[in-house]
């Protein structure tokens, strides 16, 4: 029921689908002002974009009334069909992570109980529609990219998924909301007063979860694929347009969906120590809560993008099997010992 | 219905309204934007020459065995999770059980690491 209307279950879902876009959009486009117009350009000595509203904070919306205006344009020897679907499973895969982060005590979407296992399998999706964009452009770049794309994919994964173990190991559940309950109501060593928010306990695991996610993300040190300097653009030569400001929209909004994950995962999610758990009030705080702790990781992610090179494709290859695999590995194994130990 | 199925029904209506979504924007801009068809725009690019040949070339790509290791480790890792979640209960037994699993499959990395395997050349 809402506000007095009796909805049948689907339209209620309509609404809150609705309201989850709302609420991917708006951080994604709080990145793209805050990180890449302004922080990046203070990083180089340089204002940023000024002159659309206040200190350039309306240059987003002057970007998108720029890419509405262009000609659609699908090359003649593209794949048509694939051409236009890789777009959507991008984005849209992105949107679908956000499901299973939960808000606050009450403020989800979904509660699965293999919840961080459906947002890590959902992610990966969108390598698959980088791969299509890749192949559909009939295009040489494009399908470099895309492939380096894909194999890049297979070598970060692991390395996520293996990290997410000691979470799980820790927490006893993989549910998302469960996580971050294990996280407000744990003890550090018999001190409780901070709960154990798993970046102190599983520093290692966050280290390399971060790591991976910048590769998930082709964020540079990781952006082979669309490794300007080698590939044109990638994945995305071919694209223009609407459908290019698609791509563009999906990564930023990748990068807000794996800070959630990260942010629930290793910083506590929406609680905070000092405010009981799961009060009321958290409905409402938890969000903010949430929000911030995002943003600290997106701006962690960002800060490295554009303070570091970009990597060889074989040395991305050869950090992925030799160091990040062993050393996961080798987390899950210390952090069984020590659960089952104390 | 059960309420298990029932939030994957809430995925599958949220995909729905995502795709939705999606098509509106793509659709939006066909009331302002110009159409006017010449041949070059439709070129592929290749740095501003011509392009020589099709676009889906042949050219090795070295992920293969990549992807064996891959699905090695991606299969591991189904049984590392269900048994994490539980390994308060099984205490020491679940401890080693898992420490040979996961250390028989790290030999299997390292054989492929000594083989050379991982090397890019």
């Amino acid at each position: 029921m809402i506000l007095g209307l009796h909805l049948a279950y689907w339209q209620t879902s309509v609404i809150r689908s609705l309201g989850v876009l709302v609420a991917v959009l708006l951080p994604a486009g709080t990145f793209v002002y805050i990180f890449l117009f302004k922080m990046v350009s203070f990083m180089q000595s340089r204002l940023g974009p000024m002159e659309a509203g206040p200190y350039g904070s309306m240059q987003l919306l002057a970007e998108v009334g720029k890419f509405i205006q262009k000609e659609d344009i699908v090359p003649d020897n593209a794949d048509r069909r694939l051409f236009k679907l890789a777009p959507y499973l991008v984005v849209a895969t992105v949107l679908l992570v956000y499901l299973v982060v939960p808000f606050g005590p009450k403020m989800r979407f979904v509660n699965f109980d293999g919840g961080i296992f459906y947002a890590l399998a959902v992610s990966s999706i969108s390598a698959l529609g980088v791969l299509i964009a890749g192949w559909a452009s009939a295009n040489k770049y494009s399908l470099m990219g895309g492939l380096r794309a894909a194999g890049q994919l297979i070598a970060y994964e692991l390395p996520m998924v293996l990290a997410v173990v000691g979470v799980v190991i820790q927490a006893g559940t993989m549910n998302l909301s469960g996580i971050v309950a294990a996280q407000a109501n744990g003890k550090m060593f018999g001190f409780g007063g901070l709960g154990n928010p798993y970046f102190i306990t599983q520093f290692v695991g966050m280290v390399i979860f971060l790591i991976a996610v910048q590769a998930e993300l082709t964020q540079t040190p990781f952006d082979m694929p669309i490794a300007e300097s080698e590939l044109v653009t990638g994945y995305i030569t071919e694209y223009s347009g609407m459908r290019f400001l698609l791509f563009f929209i999906a990564e930023f909004a990748a990068v807000g969906s794996f800070a959630a994950v990260a942010a629930t995962l290793f910083m506590g999610g929406w609680a905070v120590p000092g405010i009981k758990f799961d009060s009321g009030v958290m409905n409402v705080l938890g969000p903010i809560v949430l929000m911030a702790k995002m943003t600290l990781i997106a701006g962690v992610i960002f800060f490295v993008r554009f303070t570091y090179p970009r990597f060889r494709e074989d040395q991305l290859q050869k950090f992925a099997w030799t160091i990040l695999i062993p050393v996961a590995l080798a987390n899950i194994l210390v952090t069984t010992v020590l659960k089952v130990a104390f | 219905m059960s309420a298990f199925l029932r939030e994957y029904l809430t995925v599958a209506i949220f995909t729905g309204v995502a795709f939705g979504l999606l098509a509106g924007v793509l659709s939006v801009g066909k009331l302002i934007r110009p159409v006017r068809p010449q041949a070059e725009k439709y070129f592929n690019y290749e740095s501003g020459v011509d392009a020589v040949g099709t676009g889906w070339v042949q050219s090795p790509i070295r992920y293969y065995v990549f992807a064996l290791l891959f699905v090695m480790f991606d299969v591991e890792a189904v049984f590392i999770f269900p048994w994490a979640t539980q390994l308060e209960i099984y205490g020491w037994f679940g401890a080693v059980e898992m420490g040979i699993f996961i250390v028989l499959l790290a030999l299997g990395l390292l054989y492929a690491w000594r083989k050379g395997v991982l090397r890019w050349t």
